[in-house]
């Protein structure tokens, strides 16, 4: 055998995906930022500047911490539902219902915390089981009619937004559309900070939420690449006709895989709406944007579960910064518009991945043809 | 003087990681004649006609068409220049049908509204001055692998190629079929066609080209013409020993039943009616059955009957005592059956896992390589790494590297040493040794002989003529879905048994 050749840094798969992701991140914020020259020339440079320095548009450091702590409470429910989709994705199912198993969690969360006045964790296993519900349902649907998960995975995005909001009505506020706060009603069911909170300047809202969020996707990534389990799941994604004639059960399999994402986004709701952070609207007519957000997060950190804890924190400074633009000079709408053509951009890094594999090639022929002709 | 090649390969070096699929190779191919390629699985035949498809760019070497250099950047450029190709592993879309697959690309229209009535009309004619039967309305997922290699074959025709590649084309075919397809590949070359046509069957080679070149572990190692040489010569050339033909076997008296199977009657995925109809026989420990017949005839639902991967609509499958007609493709496998599967690609392969995960595909379950539900690598490795070393299995980096970059025939070796392997009870082989060379196949014979030797009830279902005469203790026909005739190797013969596969004779079962 030839002697084994290191490999150029540049092959390296972990490697790629970073650079990737970076050329997306570059390409986003330029195509942001010619959108609001188009717009408005004057304030172009400092909207950008603003969005992509989220926090460290304070200059005071306790300021900074408290806001870089706002930041991380919405980055773990979106890296819980990038999870919810890359572990999908893996076993070649698209889980557009992520969005939908995100409602259906927050839904069981809250009601359990607010109505039946359950403890935190109890309501968290709640969420997680609404989603896997959810998750099954589109699994089921799958494996027995063959119908596409993502049809139905929109299909209940919707179904999920509507029974939430009208099973949280019983919860609502008098006075507005919101559920009642949930420190005031039943404080139990309030995620622990453990003194988390006190190393962001006092942000309430910081919990173990975030540190749990990051050891499942840890959990996740072994699960995949080390186990038994990952094996089989990722077989059956690969090719279901293999899986079926060494006899693992590919329709259980499917099953499974899509009740597994869903607790991954049901939980990721509880991790967001049981840190008190904000209240769920029983008005509200469109499926949150988070579990579409974890599609790009799922992709921007290169279907890996540890990318995707870094790819989770970026978009959600990006969208969180959206909030420092000036609103004299734009549209509020505005700050959606610029992150969510960033994270759009985002999609794009396996296309990347493959231009930069072809450029490599191309360059070791040259070379290797110079050396031939010599 | 006028150039005598159509197409010149002239010192071409291509590598992959860790091999040199191509060192330094040169191929001439005459205007007009049949130019074999000859070699071992792994050698790099694919590769080198991969590079004249423009499908590889070569680091070296440089190609000539009637004399004049030309630049083949992609397969689009390769059509361009008249040449067309048949893959070893078919490149057809699965959900469309055979009609729409052959005109891709090249679809024939007016204002671009498609006009298949045109196409049909030729394809239907080329189908017939060929004798390639296919059913143009069929899907690709639903037929045969012999008839998507048909229409693979309509597909080059449809688009008028003058220089025609045949990677190992006959593999699947059925001997009938492939003495029609060595006539119509005569008639092309009389038309002036050029043919690159690749096959490890010599008799083939010998039957059908005027030259033949010989490729061994990446290196050029000469070019003969067949009128001056021998089948022995042509081996030796090829794995640099001499291979024995003939599989040597000591008489046996079978033991128990191992394989029961009474009246079973599957369905068909494609027709309305049943694909086996009705059928029963038993295979014995210690004995090798040969289901033979024409590709078509329900052998394959036979198989995916027995193994589970279909439902079984009548009858009863008993193994070793057991009913196992309803019972779970896992449990089959864990009670001792093996399969050796008809498609690799489909059935029998994760491509996109590495060679030691498909290694283990169907043991991964069991202590040795789990523990607490974790994967122990480390076994896998060594396991692999045993079956690798013994098989010969040849790869670019070995355990590691991804199924789908190796050669067909080494991903065959793979898929037989894990089944063979796992010591079963019962051994269901389905072409065993299709895209294997003449020394691998001598390998496996020897394998598949050896299993029963040790007392083990193999099933082999081959379209070989050869193999289901030299392997097997038994042989039964099957026709139209049923089991026409028992025959016996030792006393029937070639044209016998072409009367039972053809339908032409039949005994009350
Ligand atoms: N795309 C690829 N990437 C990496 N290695 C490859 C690739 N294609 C082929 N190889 C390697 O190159 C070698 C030659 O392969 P090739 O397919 O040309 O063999 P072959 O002569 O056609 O064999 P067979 O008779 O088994 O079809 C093999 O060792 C294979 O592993
Ligand atoms: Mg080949």
């Amino acid at each position: 055998m030839a002697a084994k050749k290191r490999t150029p840094i540049l092959r390296i798969p972990a490697v790629q995906t970073l650079l990737a992701s970076l050329v997306c991140i570059l390409l986003g914020l330029v195509v942001g930022y010619i959108a609001l020259l188009l717009i408005n020339p004057a304030g172009a440079w400092e909207a950008i500047t603003d969005i992509v320095k989220n926090f460290w548009t304070y200059s005071n450091s306790r300021a900074q911490m408290k806001y870089l702590g706002n930041t991380l409470v919405k980055a773990a429910p979106l890296l819980m539902c990038s999870l919810s989709v890359l572990f999908a994705y893996k076993v070649g199912l698209f889980n557009i219902g992520a969005a939908g198993q995100y409602v259906a969690g927050a839904g069981a969360g809250l009601y359990c915390a607010l109505a039946l006045g359950l403890p935190w964790w109890v309501c968290m296993i709640a969420a997680a089981l609404a989603g896997a519900l959810l998750g099954c349902l589109s699994g089921m649907l799958k494996a027995y009619r063959n119908v596409n998960e993502v049809i139905s995975g929109i299909m209940l995005n919707w179904i999920a937004l509507y029974t939430i909001n009208s099973l949280l009505n019983v919860v609502k506020d008098t006075a507005s559309p919101y559920t009642v706060v949930l420190s005031k009603t039943n404080p139990s069911a309030v995620i622990p900070s453990m003194g988390l909170g006190a190393l962001f300047t006092n942000n309430k809202y910081v919990t173990i939420a975030i540190p749990l969020a990051i050891i499942i996707a840890v959990a996740i990534w072994v699960l995949l690449e080390k186990t038994k389990l990952g094996y089989e799941l990722k077989a059956t994604g690969l090719n279901r006709n293999a899986a079926r004639y060494c006899g693992m059960r590919e329709k259980y399999n499917t099953i499974l895989t899509m009740g597994i994402a869903g607790a991954l986004a049901g939980l990721g709701a509880a991790m967001f709406f049981l840190s008190g952070f904000e209240e769920w609207s029983v008005t509200q007519s469109s499926v949150p944007a988070m579990g579409f957000n974890g599609i790009a997060a799922a992709f921007l950190g290169g279907l890996n579960p540890i990318g995707a804890i870094f790819s989770s924190f970026f978009i959600q400074h990006i969208t969180n910064g959206g909030a420092y633009v000036d609103m004299k000079m734009y549209s509020s709408q505005i700050s959606d518009f610029i992150s969510s053509v960033i994270i759009y951009l985002c999609g794009f890094v396996l296309f990347f991945k493959y231009c930069l594999n072809r450029w490599l090639n191309h360059r070791d022929e040259a070379a290797l043809r110079k050396e031939g002709d010599k | 003087m006028e150039n005598q090649y159509a197409i010149e390969m002239l010192g071409i070096t291509k590598r992959f990681p860790g091999i040199i699929a191509n060192d330094n190779i040169t191929l001439q191919l005459k205007k007009g004649e049949i130019h074999a390629l000859l070699g071992e699985n792994g050698a790099g035949k694919s590769t080198l006609m991969s590079v004249l498809f423009g499908l590889y760019q070569p680091e070296a070497g440089v190609i000539k068409k009637d004399g004049q250099e030309v630049a083949i950047r992609n397969p689009n450029d390769a059509t361009a220049l008249g040449i067309g190709m048949v893959h070893q592993h078919f490149k057809l879309v699965e959900c469309f049908t055979v009609l729409d697959n052959i005109i891709m690309g090249v679809e024939p229209n007016r204002f671009g509204f498609l006009q298949k009535k045109e196409a049909r009309r030729k394809v239907k004619e080329l189908s017939e001055r060929y004798g390639l039967h296919v059913d143009p309305d069929a899907k690709i997922e639903d037929i045969t692998v012999g008839m998507q290699q048909r229409t693979e074959i309509l597909k080059m025709l449809y688009r008028d190629n003058e220089i025609l590649i045949f990677d190992e084309p006959t593999a699947v075919l059925t001997p009938q079929e492939i003495d029609e397809l060595m006539q119509i590949m005569r008639n092309l070359a009389a038309e002036g066609k050029s043919i690159l046509f690749i096959s490890h069957k010599l008799a083939e080679i010998m039957a059908v080209a005027d030259r033949c070149s010989v490729l061994r572990k990446g290196k050029y190692i000469g070019t003969v013409e067949t009128k001056n040489t021998t089948m022995e010569e042509l081996s030796a050339m090829m794995v640099g020993r001499n291979v024995n033909f003939h599989v040597e076997k000591v008489e046996k008296t079978p033991g128990d039943v191992v394989l029961k199977v009474e009246n079973m009657t599957v369905a068909s995925r494609v027709h309305k009616n049943n694909a086996v109809r009705g059928v029963s026989f038993e295979v014995r420990a210690g004995e090798i059955v040969c289901i033979a017949g024409i590709d078509g005839n329900g052998q394959t639902e036979l198989v995916y009957g027995l193994t589970g991967l279909e439902p079984v609509t009548e009858g009863k499958v008993t193994l070793k005592g057991t009913d196992i007609t309803k019972a779970p493709i896992r449990s089959r496998n864990t009670m001792g059956m093996s399969h050796i599967p008809e498609d690799r690609h489909k059935h029998g392969l994760v491509l996109d896992y590495t060679l030691e995960d498909n290694i283990v595909l169907q043991r991964y379950f069991e202590p040795e390589f789990t523990r607490g539900g974790f994967l122990r690598r480390k076994n896998i490795r060594g396991y692999a790494e045993r079956l690798i070393e013994q098989y010969d299995v040849r790869s670019g980096q070995g355990a590691v590297t991804s199924a789908r970059s190796m050669s067909g025939g080494n991903q065959q070796k793979a898929i037989v040493a894990r089944e063979i392997d796992r010591d079963p009870e019962l051994l269901i082989a389905v072409q065993p040794t299709r895209g294997l060379d003449v020394g691998a196949i001598e390998y496996i014979h020897r394998q598949i002989v050896a299993e029963r030797d040790a007392g083990k009830a193999v099933l082999l279902v081959s379209l070989e003529m050869d193999e289901v005469m030299d392997v097997s203790d038994r042989i039964l026909v099957m026709y139209e879905g049923e089991i026409v005739g028992q025959l016996d190797p030792r006393t029937t013969t070639a044209e016998e048994m072409g009367l039972y596969m053809a339908g032409a004779k039949r005994e009350e079962m």
